[in-house]
């Protein structure tokens, strides 16, 4: 771990909860995607320049323990709930990428006033209302990280030659994702009706060329946020803290910094 | 000894070569190329030889049921062993089985079994199996919840068939207010129940620790040798000997009036492209948390093509030598099951007698032939060998009906 980058575990509702944390000045908690997260990203460096950055593993994701009892997304908002309070950080800002999104959502939608931005990249947890939410469980770990990407090369740059830790990874990743987020897939047929109680200002982004969410269910979230402003990085797939990591980083910082 | 006819039931109707083309002929195999014509024909043709079987001396029908795949066109099995409930008369309908973690609601299968059991007079026997990692997908069932649920799903439809309504049931997948089910089994306690399985340990343990006979699948000699291994050592563990009674197997077995016919027919049992189970991307037939963690590294190279498959892709002479595939004449065949049988010691023996393309006037030979000459003769040799089965023995349904047991554990109620 590079210099700044520190790492703790935290003992929240049973399991061991990793966090890794760096940088000062306004929290900023960042969700990653149902891919897991890579130890260190571009992106989390950028953000760690202006702000104190948290990322944690989802409960049953990477190196974080996976809470046998935990059966839906919403669990993981209420662990993180209690993340935020044991580590003592008050008005945090939230980026949600991905999967990561749907939490973040589920955060702000159950504690409105608890939390500076809000930010959606991508986010999972509304049934888009044009196309679907693309199915991992019928393509192979590789196909559907790289499917993440709109430029190959991006993914290249990110996993490299795919070790087999990392599909083993990726294979605990996605058993976590079925056993939370099976049935409806990746998204919750309750939280588009609460998204309306949101008090934090809410940034959403999509990648323009994004495989895995439909642009439509940004559009749902920019409509249902109270106050959200839509934006859409070009040259990006689903991924776009992997693949346009400064571009995103310059949209999340100016908006946290913003009073 | 209890002797079985199987088959597969293929819808053998299907365009092999689009599949070939698309590269894969399960689960997202469009269903456009289901011919209902061709259906028609073979549905009525696979009932017409079940009930043929029974004229021909079959004691014991074995049916399964898988789904959105050719390699087996029988989606319900509850259906074909109701129409055989009502119109044979004294064979075994031998369910292998029914898939416990697709259900939704295992009272209504509870309900469904004890229906078939009552119209045949309590013929039926209800085996319970997993289901295949694409029968999650194709019934959207979470693969990840499967084993739990196969369990839960167990104990539910068993409790509906054994304690008397009304009940409530607040369980972990299953919850139910009022069980109550107005259609109990004929059998008491309850009819048997045996499991089938090919690969995965865990299996064979909770069958061990249920009693419940365990069907080795079509796999070779050396492997179900090395299951009843761990099934012996478990059964020891609870605190009672297994035997023969507790062992079943099922092989590829076709029979004909000549050897040439019969190799020829034989081939057919690698009709899906040297599949079981047809062409598919592995992770529809192994989702994410459907096996055993113990396999999850070798299992995700496989799955993006870096491994072989661990079930390997035997050529038909390998499973001929290895003795997962034999064929020929009553004459030849007879002296080469005396071995699996010496071998291997099951008092269940299924025989998968025809698949793939074998014309229905070849497959009624073949069961014939089984009926009349290979089933008799291995009768008689379970008896010489000391092979008796379950229904002989009288032997108990489940572990808690045991008055045999070394020491009393706490299943034993």
């Amino acid at each position: 771990m590079a210099a700044g980058w520190s790492e703790r575990e935290y003992d929240i509702a049973g399991s061991k909860l990793h966090v890794t944390r760096a940088g000062s000045g306004r929290p900023v908690l960042v969700l990653h995607h149902d891919t897991g997260s890579p130890e260190r990203l571009p992106f989390y460096d950028a953000l760690a320049e202006r702000f104190d950055v948290l990322v944690p593993h989802h409960p049953g994701y990477g190196k974080s323990e996976r809470p046998q009892w935990l059966r839906h997304p919403r669990d993981i908002a209420a662990v993180y709930q209690w993340l935020l309070a044991e580590a003592g950080v008050e008005r945090a800002s939230l980026v949600g990428l991905g999967f990561g999104g749907w939490i973040a959502a589920e955060m702000a939608a159950l504690a409105p006033r608890d939390f500076h931005r809000l930010v959606l990249v991508g986010a999972m947890g509304v049934k888009p209302p044009e196309g679907d939410i693309f199915d991992q469980a019928i393509v192979s770990y590789i196909d559907y990280a790289r499917a993440g990407f709109h430029d190959e090369a991006a993914f290249a740059r990110v996993y490299g030659e795919v070790s087999t830790d990392q599909l083993v990874e990726w294979d605990i990743c996605r058993e976590m994702s079925f056993r939370i987020a099976w049935k409806p897939y990746m998204h919750s047929q309750t939280l588009p009706h609460l998204l309306g109680g949101v008090r934090a200002p809410s940034l959403v982004v999509w990648g323009d060329q994004d495989q895995i969410v439909p642009r439509s269910a940004g559009e749902v979230y920019a409509r249902s946020l109270p106050n959200a402003r839509f934006e859409i990085v070009a040259g990006s797939g689903h991924c776009v803290d992997m693949e346009q990591p400064e571009a995103l980083a310059r949209l999340v910082t100016a908006f946290v910094a913003e009073n | 000894m209890h002797v079985m006819y199987f088959t597969e039931q293929p819808m053998s109707a299907y365009p092999a070569n689009v599949g070939l083309e698309i590269g894969h002929t399960a689960l997202m195999f469009s269903n456009k190329y289901f011919d209902p014509v061709a259906g028609s024909r073979l549905y009525n043709e696979y009932l017409e030889q079940y009930i043929y079987a029974e004229e021909q001396g079959v004691e014991g029908f074995m049916l399964n049921e898988h789904h959105n795949a050719p390699f087996c066109m029988q989606a319900k099995c509850n259906v074909f062993a109701s129409i055989l409930a009502a119109v044979t008369k004294k064979a075994k309908i031998v369910l292998l089985g029914n898939p416990l973690p697709l259900a939704e609601n295992p009272v209504r299968l509870a309900e469904e079994l004890a229906m078939i059991d009552m119209i045949s007079k309590g013929r039926l026997v209800s085996g319970f199996v997993r289901g295949g990692g694409q029968e999650q997908l194709a019934t959207g069932v979470n693969p990840a919840f499967n084993r739990e649920r196969f369990e839960e799903a167990h104990d539910l439809l068993v409790a509906a068939w054994t304690r008397q309504g009304p009940f409530r049931w607040e369980g972990t997948h299953y919850q139910h207010r009022v069980v109550n089910p107005w259609a109990v089994p004929l059998q008491k306690p309850y009819p048997r129940v045996w499991i089938p399985g090919v690969l995965s340990k865990e299996t064979i343990i909770w069958a061990a620790k249920q009693r419940y006979p365990y069907i080795a699948l079509n796999t070779s000699i050396e492997a179900t040798k090395n299951i009843w291994k761990v099934y012996d050592e478990v059964a020891r563990e609870v605190g009672y000997e297994a035997g023969p009674e507790n062992r079943g197997y099922l092989q590829q077995v076709h029979v004909s009036d000549s050897e040439e016919k019969a190799e020829k027919n034989a081939r057919q049992f690698l009709w899906m492209q040297g599949e079981f189970t047809g062409l598919a991307h592995p992770v529809w037939s192994s989702p994410s948390g459907y096996s055993s963690p113990d396999h999850r590294r070798q299992f995700v190279q496989f799955a993006v093509g870096r491994a072989e498959s661990p079930r390997g892709r035997p050529t038909f002479e390998t499973q001929v030598a290895d003795g997962r595939v034999i064929f020929g004449t009553p004459k030849t065949v007879i002296p080469k099951l005396r071995r699996v049988l010496e071998e291997t010691r099951p008092s269940i023996y299924g025989l998968w007698g025809n698949d793939g393309t074998v014309s229905n006037e070849d497959a009624r030979t073949c069961i014939r032939l089984l009926g009349q000459e290979v089933m008799p003769a291995m009768r008689e040799i379970g008896n010489e060998l000391g092979l008796k089965d379950p229904f002989q023995l009288n032997s108990p349904v489940h572990l808690r009906y045991s008055t045999d047991l070394k020491h009393m554990p706490q299943a034993a109620e």
